[in-house]
């Protein structure tokens, strides 16, 4: 590498010892010469530059000096003097049209990315890409399957847009089923028309629960109904666990062409932790030296490459500080295996499938009766038929992520301000106080319901100087605003 | 009855035909067949055709050299120490001279390197006229010919003029003494004074272990449109510019550095070989010399190469379409890159990949050890053996003497 990326950086080091240098010419104009050279020398040394390519300017240049060529010639290495063309070259050694010898640095005289030229090679660049993958990728690739569970919250713009624009980008035919907590809302299907995938909104009517607890297996119920639908419809394809918040890699993708049956991934955990205190540093250094940083779920193998366990998360160093309810501030813990590390079949779900194993359950026995699904295993009669996927987990193809805000906060209808604020003058104090509030279900759970007042209403009136209907308005933005407050201090 | 069978037969005759014809269309579908203006060579098989015939020279002038700096076998010179240690286990070798077509002198002019690994030229005149002489008087064949038989390997950055800087090499020209030899070297451009008629072009060194370890999956997506590594200007030998690459070079800098479709720097990244096969376009801008390995790279990589270097020859321009394979831009039309780049048809860049995606033409740029059908050292003997039948005028007649044994630099006649 050095060899191609250096082209001899030091070329010529021994110039001075060629030999056989031409003998120098003794008669007296070579005195001559030489002491006008030393006086030149110290002109320039004077001035600071060399002046004698000026001189030859000067003297010497034809009147074509602002030719108005395409790419004119100029050196763009001189000093800031002046953009001066060359004095011609020495006439080249060889009869030929490529000469030894000083050149120009052509630059065009606006160097800069012309936006057509660059959105004609993105073109390129796809159909580059679109051709490699027709040939050296998956051959018969089958379309995807897409299961989310979601509901209308803060987050929701925030982690929904980042998986929409993720499965846009997935080269397969995908089909996305969008099962939504509390009924199909509006703020889920504006988000959801900003693509053109084939989606289906599932409503799933029942609320959401705030304790993590009691989210995750509404999640694993929402799910299921997902898969009853794919098998009412007899969806062909490869099923994957996509939540919301997830983060996928365009390899994983690629990677799940490859399951028969039902395949695990390894998945990446990403429990951040709000505010570690000091023993839980010196917890999470000590077990780091020994663990990985990044804890990890998935497959484990044998060196033959077979299935014998499962890498589940390590709870300890999270003991007295996981979190127990959405929005509050400290580590959210995911369960043992997530359904993300899971794709299925579709077909393994199906009634009747050719070539169907018989190692899974039947869909229509599962859940019913208040039976616990934790995970896509409690689908199987036998969790051994699992294929080990991305290297037999060795590679870590999605993460998982659970970010969410509080609860009850609050957020514009569709992130759009309407109508919009004319004016905003910062109140002098905020409406809430500086230390984090109580939150109401804790309140609730430590004071046996009794409510407490707790914020005063201080929220300053907005001054307008437009009409009166306008000012109605802000007053009714702000009614609102301080109502939804003393709601929320109610409930 | 019978006329049923018949028919059955014929249509299972056809459909197998069709299902074979069908699988070379696919397989060309993949790749193409390279054939250059000498035709569908690159695959021909040199054993048979052409015998060779390997001076045994004093080991001053090959082992010894090798012994002292063994850094000589990495370097892109190193073409001509392993084409010498593949003749001398290869079946086209005799020992008998009579019957050789071609006559080779192992002679290692280019391992005389500087401490931080440049070869230098200045011995290697001395050097190469002390070995003919040697063969002279120990072997009528060279005096059957002067030479005309014979053919050396000279990997200089020049060739056979043996000097680094071009006006020097320009002025010292080809060493007379190898005036009717072939000569096998890496240096190519047309109507150049250290290109002679009949030379066979090679590529430079490049280890090909050190690329198959650098390999990628052939899935991964190139995202990069244009990719460049290496030196701009030359601020050493070249403070004022201008004079390295004849200012191309520099003009590519100041035209695309801003460019985000050109990802073009002067670092020296771990990941170069792996950046090469994320690319679409590799640069291939002519240094000091025209020449460089990047070409063997880009080639090997998938990577189309853009070749700016007027005039330029480049290797086994004979067995191989270059013309089609890579993209050839002027040197005062470097301004124009991205617009000429970005205006080639979809069809005619999936054809170049389809080119390069051969393995044979991948096997024709390498030089593996040991050696492999189709590589470059087959490419050799091919081109060899192409040049054979030898004329009958190649022989002198007793007592004609063509070469003047005292032509050249004084310097060069002092023994060494």
């Amino acid at each position: 590498m050095k060899q191609t990326a250096g082209q001899h950086p030091n070329r010529r080091p021994y110039s001075a010892a060629v030999p056989g240098e031409a003998a120098a010419l003794r008669p007296p104009s070579f005195l001559f010469w030489s002491a006008v050279h030393v006086l030149c020398c110290l002109v320039s040394a004077a001035l600071g530059f060399r002046f004698s390519r000026l001189l030859f300017l000067l003297l010497f240049s034809p009147a074509s000096h602002h030719h108005n060529h395409h790419h004119h010639v100029h050196l763009v290495r001189q000093p800031p003097a002046a953009v001066i063309p060359f004095p011609p070259p020495p006439p080249p050694a060889v009869a030929g049209r490529v000469g030894v010898g000083r050149h120009g640095i052509r630059v065009r005289p606006w160097p800069r990315p012309d936006p057509a030229e660059v959105a004609r090679a993105h073109e390129i660049l796809v159909r580059l890409q679109k051709e490699q993958r027709l040939r050296y990728g998956v051959k018969d690739p089958r379309p995807v399957v897409v299961v989310t569970p979601t509901y209308a919250r803060t987050f929701q713009a925030l982690h929904l847009t980042g998986l929409l624009h993720s499965l846009m980008l997935v080269p397969y035919p995908l089909t996305w089923l969008v099962v939504e907590a509390g009924g199909v809302s509006n703020e889920t299907a504006a988000l959801l028309a900003h693509s053109s995938l084939p989606v289906v909104h599932l409503p799933f009517h029942e609320d959401m629960p705030v304790l993590w607890n009691d989210r995750h297996r509404f999640e694993a119920r929402m799910r299921l109904r997902a898969l009853r639908v794919i098998r009412e419809r007899r969806l062909d394809g490869i099923v994957v666990f996509a939540d919301d918040s997830n983060v996928h890699t365009m390899e994983l993708f690629d990677e799940i062409q490859k399951v028969q049956w039902m395949g695990a991934l390894s998945v990446g955990i990403l429990a951040h932790s709000a505010a570690p205190d000091a023993t839980a540093k010196r917890q999470q250094r000590a077990s780091e030296q020994e663990t990985s940083p990044l804890p990890i779920q998935g497959p484990a193998c044998n060196s033959s490459g077979q299935l014998i366990g499962w890498h589940t998360f390590n709870y300890l160093p999270y003991a007295k500080k996981a979190a127990t309810f959405v929005g509050d501030g400290v580590t959210v813990l995911p369960t043992k295996l997530e359904w993300a590390g899971f794709v299925l079949n579709s077909r393994l779900l199906w009634k009747e499938a050719e070539g169907k194993p018989n190692w899974a359950r039947d869909l229509d026995e599962v859940g019913i009766s208040g039976e616990e699904i934790e995970s896509p295993l409690d689908l199987l009669k036998d969790a051994s038929f699992v294929e080990p996927l991305g290297n037999c987990g060795k590679k870590v193809l999605l993460w998982w992520l659970r970010a969410e805000a509080r609860y009850d906060s609050k957020f514009p209808s569709r992130w759009v301000i309407d109508p919009p604020l004319e004016i905003v003058v910062p109140a002098k104090r905020t409406p809430w106080p500086d230390a984090p509030p109580d939150l109401p279900y804790q309140r609730i759970a430590n004071e046996g319901g009794h409510v407490e007042k707790h914020v005063s209403k201080k929220v300053r009136s907005y001054r307008s100087k437009r009409s009166s209907r306008n000012k109605k308005k802000h007053e009714t933005h702000v009614d609102t605003q301080v109502s939804e407050m003393s709601s929320a201090q109610e409930k | 009855m019978g006329s049923g069978i018949w028919v059955l037969t014929l249509l299972i005759l056809h459909s197998v035909f069709e299902g074979i014809a069908g699988q070379e269309q696919e397989l060309n579908h993949r790749t193409e067949r390279i054939s250059g203006s000498a035709g569908d060579v690159l695959e021909d098989d040199p054993v048979g055709r052409l015998k060779v015939f390997v001076y045994e020279l004093p080991s001053k002038y090959n082992k010894k050299i090798l012994q002292k700096d063994p850094r000589c076998l990495n370097h892109m010179f190193a073409a001509e120490i392993y084409m010498h240690w593949f003749l001398l286990s290869s079946p086209v070798r005799t020992f008998n001279p009579e019957e050789a077509d071609w006559f080779y002198t192992p002679v290692y002019t280019t391992c005389d390197l500087t401490p931080s690994g440049l070869p230098l030229p200045f011995k290697s005149p001395r050097m190469m006229r002390s070995a003919i002489e040697l063969i002279s008087t120990n072997w009528p064949y060279w005096n059957r010919t002067e030479g005309a038989d014979h053919f050396f390997v000279v990997p200089h950055d020049f060739g056979a003029c043996f000097h680094y800087q071009e006006e020097k090499a320009i002025e010292r020209g080809i060493l007379h003494m190898l005036k009717r030899a072939t000569l096998v070297q890496t240096f190519g451009q047309r109507n150049h004074v250290c290109l002679k008629d009949g030379s066979i072009t090679i590529p430079p060194y490049a280890p090909p272990q050190k690329m198959q370890t650098h390999l990628i999956p052939p899935d991964t997506p190139r995202s990069i449109f244009v990719y460049f590594r290496g030196l701009f200007y030359d601020v050493g030998n070249d403070p004022e510019g201008g004079y390295y690459a004849r200012g191309a070079r520099a003009s590519v800098w100041e035209n695309f550095k801003n460019n985000p479709l050109f990802d073009i720097s002067t670092d020296h990244p771990t990941t170069y070989y792996e950046d090469m096969q994320r690319a679409v376009f590799c640069l291939c801008p002519l240094g000091w010399a025209p020449w460089s390995p990047r070409l063997v790279e880009a080639v090997v990589f998938g990577c189309i190469p853009v070749v700016i270097a007027d005039d330029i020859v480049l290797p086994f321009a004979d067995a191989i379409p270059w013309e089609e394979i890579g993209v050839f831009v002027a040197e005062e039309d470097v301004p124009k890159l991205d617009t000429i780049l970005t205006s080639i048809p979809i069809e005619v860049i999936l054809r170049k990949q389809r080119l390069l995606a051969n393995p044979s033409m991948k096997q024709a740029m390498l030089f593996p050890q040991p050696a492999q059908p189709g590589d470059a050292f087959h490419q050799i003997l091919n081109g060899l053996a192409r040049k054979l039948p030898h004329d009958k005028n190649v022989y002198l007649k007793p007592g004609q003497k063509i070469l003047n044994w005292t032509a050249g630099p004084v310097g060069d006649l002092k023994p060494w």
